[in-house]
């Protein structure tokens, strides 16, 4: 699925990733952990191609193919999804015009004929349903006037809508109060299966008590420095990160 | 971003081909004569001949104005041609199947079929072509409701008495410079009367066409909503691509009669000059309407084309209880430059208006809005609602806004708001995040931006200034 060998990359000047390594195999769920300022949320944005994130070393197979040979939208296309720790207001453009383009843009990649309104009318009905947000909020505009958490759960909609096979969850729990944390989790556990993995960029334990991950891992100062199970997170709970500065160097 | 988003912008102008056509054109020149040659032309009554000329005199007096907040090398007014008319038209065609057939594949390939079997169910057209009125459609089908939809030329033979007493009744001929101009020179236009009480049963529209090289365009539209009655109507227009600037100066007059309503539409997408700023339309217009008692105006405007926009689309609300609607998106590109807003005049008790004005602006040009909203003493309890957005492409144009208000009755509501934008790297990230290429990130981002206008336009039209705006914005990211 993924394998991120060695990854060095910057922004404004500044390095942020020192030689990162993960490997994300088919069907797995990876949980990320670390301090403030560590480089998870540059992590999503060099995978999927942000401007201004620039890669000065390493590789990232995604699929079978050289991840930086894509296009932002063509790695879309592909299936690598993130769902944004602050997502942004698009006024005036409706959610469902929105997402209809995305899905006939990913379709069209795909060699599938564009869906019917009426045929995603349907798809986004459920979906909305399934993350417990009202139907209303299809027609407004792309997260134009959302609460947080209403905010996250279209992420989770837009993540159910468009099938991605590696999802990159950034800090989807925070700002959700516990009913919201239960109805994302219960939509990404809905989605795993063999051939989709995640990744859980995450500050709380408390999420990986719902989403349960198979490797928890520590990324400070631009590395993964530790790795583990889903104990891992619990210990780091405990223990807080201090202790495992030393090992980053 | 800004570098991604400036590719967007290098757009083909669809519209820009020029039909080779025998015309009959007057040298260039602006005289007496020409006057006097435009009016036998057209075989009018002397009093027109006289109000064209007394016009003439005061537009003589007059200079240019130069407060709007654009840029153009001086204009040679004697080196434009006041009067350009296919040679076919010598005789005005009584029926489509008179029409030359290269005027009826001019318009084929504009997207507008004229064949009223093809023609866009309905809508009635008036099309013009340079100087002179091609052809209307549907006219039996409207008369049969009494509803008159000529052109204007037509109007000063068939019904003087209604152009003999509105003409220049809402734009003077010494209004301004280009009207005073227009009011000299113009010929041809649409003509409308909708009678008492009647809803007109279809879409009016007049499509304007420049074709002819050094040829101004100056065409005068009259509208007029007797009591009780109602009336959507809507101008495209196009022109050639070429290397000189052409002159488009228009009048518009609009009366609305006691509790008459019209809708009045527009869809500017005149050739805006090419990416180093040669050529393009000079638009230089006045459009302005009168509300009576309970009458309602409402003007819509989607503005993308013509190198130079000077246009102010305004409303008189003279009668108690009227109401004044702006809607409008003006989008400049490359050069382009845009001064354009509207003027609410509230002089009847409890009138209402409102401005919704969306500035796009990409490239390097400048893009203005320009809006006066007055409270006359006698206007009690009148209101005002405005808002002005502008949304930057890129950081080399520039947005304006100069709102006016002057009130001089203390009960009067008035409230403003602007906010300027710039489509931001975040939202472009998350489109593309989503699988949208940049040039559909962009026009979806700015297209949710004239959201509010766009559904104000008949619904035909607002699919069609989609796609225009997106066809305008082509090139601005890459
Ligand atoms: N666009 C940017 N411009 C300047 N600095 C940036 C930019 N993006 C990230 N950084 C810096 O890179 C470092 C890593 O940021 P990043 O957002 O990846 O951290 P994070 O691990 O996601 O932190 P958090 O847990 O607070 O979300 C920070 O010091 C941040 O200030
Ligand atoms: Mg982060």
């Amino acid at each position: 699925m993924l394998r991120i060998t060695d990854l060095f990359a910057r922004v404004e000047e500044k390095e942020i990733l020192k030689g990162l390594n993960l490997t994300v195999k088919p069907g797995e769920v990876h949980a990320i952990m670390g301090p403030n300022g560590a480089g998870k949320s540059t992590l999503g944005n060099v995978l999927s191609g942000r401007e201004g994130y620039e890669v000065t070393g390493g590789s990232v197979d995604f699929n079978g193919k050289n991840l930086f040979d894509l296009e932002i939208e063509e790695r879309a296309r592909e299936g690598l999804f993130l769902a944004f720790q602050y997502p942004v207001e698009i006024p005036g453009v409706s959610n469902m015009e929105f997402l209809k383009a995305s899905v006939d843009a990913k379709r069209k990649h795909h060699g599938q004929a564009e869906l019917s309104a009426v045929e995603f009318m349907k798809m986004a009905r459920e979906a909305s349903k399934r993350v417990s947000l009202d139907q209303a909020f299809l027609k407004r505009g792309v997260n134009e006037g959302f609460s947080g958490g209403e905010k996250k759960r279209n992420e989770i909609m837009q993540m159910m809508l468009l099938e991605p096979s590696l999802c990159i969850l950034d800090e989807t729990d925070s700002g959700l109060d516990i009913d919201a944390l239960q109805v994302v989790a219960n939509g990404v556990n809905a989605m795993r299966s063999a051939e989709r993995s995640f990744i859980v960029v995450t500050h709380y334990q408390r999420l990986l008590d719902y989403i349960v991950p198979d490797y928890v891992h520590v990324l400070a100062n631009g590395r993964i420095v530790k790795t583990g199970g889903k104990e891992l997170a619990l210990e780091l709970e405990e223990k807080g990160y201090a202790w495992l500065e030393n090992e980053a160097v | 971003m800004s570098e991604q988003v400036e590719h967007l912008i290098k757009k083909e102008y669809a519209a820009g081909f020029h039909t080779t056509i025998d015309s009959e054109t007057l040298p260039p020149g602006l005289n007496e004569d020409v006057i006097r040659f435009i009016s036998a032309k057209k075989n009018e009554p002397e009093w027109l001949l006289e109000w064209r000329l007394k016009a003439y005199q005061a537009w003589l007096e007059m200079t240019e104005p130069e407060w709007a907040h654009v840029k153009y090398e001086d204009i040679d007014f004697q080196a434009v041609s006041y009067y350009s008319a296919p040679k076919s038209m010598d005789e005005k065609p009584k029926s489509l199947d008179e029409v030359d057939p290269e005027l009826l594949r001019t318009y084929e390939k504009l997207g507008i079929p004229l064949h009223e079997q093809a023609a866009l169910a309905g809508v009635a057209m008036d099309v013009v072509f340079d100087s002179v009125s091609v052809v209307t459609t549907f006219r039996e089908k409207l008369f049969e409701v009494g509803v008159i939809f000529c052109s204007i030329s037509e109007a000063v033979h068939k019904y003087p008495e209604l152009v003999k007493k509105y003409i220049g009744s809402v734009v003077p001929q010494r209004d301004n410079y280009y009207a005073a101009l227009n009011s000299a020179v113009f010929s041809d236009g649409s003509f409308v009367y909708i009678p008492k009480g009647v809803r007109c049963p279809m879409e009016l529209s007049t499509y304007f066409r420049i074709n002819e090289q050094n040829t101004g365009q100056f065409e005068r539209t009259l509208i007029i909503a007797d009591e009780g009655s109602h009336v959507s109507y809507l101008e495209g227009c196009t022109a050639p691509m070429r290397d000189e600037n052409q002159l488009h100066a228009a009048v518009v007059e609009l009366i609305a009669l006691d509790n008459a309503e019209i809708k009045y539409s527009t869809v500017q997408n005149w050739y805006p000059g090419n990416e180093e700023g040669k050529g393009g339309i000079y638009n230089f217009v006045t459009k302005r309407g009168v509300c009576h008692t309970n009458a309602k105006i409402s003007w819509t405007q989607v503005e993308t084309g013509s190198a130079v926009t000077w246009k102010y689309p305004s409303c008189i609300l003279r009668g108690d209880n009227s109401v004044g609607e702006f809607y409008s998106v003006a989008l400049t590109n490359n050069y382009q430059q845009a001064d354009t807003g509207t003027k609410m005049i509230h002089i009847g008790k409890n009138t209402r208006s409102t401005i919704i004005s969306k500035g796009i602006s990409a490239g390097k040009s400048s893009n203005a809005y320009r809006g006066l909203v007055r409270i006359n003493p006698g206007a009690e309890g009148a209101r005002n609602y405005t808002q002005c957005d502008s949304l930057l492409i890129g950081d080399k144009c520039g947005a304006h806004t100069f709102p006016y208000i002057e009130s001089k009755n203390p009960s009067a509501v008035i409230e403003h708001e602007a906010t300027t934008s710039k489509v931001s790297e975040d939202q472009m990230f998350l489109c593309q995040q989503r699988g949208l290429d940049a040039e559909k990130a962009v026009s979806m981002i700015v297209n949710g931006f004239c959201r509010e206008v766009f559904k104000e336009l008949p619904m035909e039209f607002a699919v069609e200034a989609g796609k225009l705006l997106e066809v305008s914005l082509e090139g601005s990211v890459g």
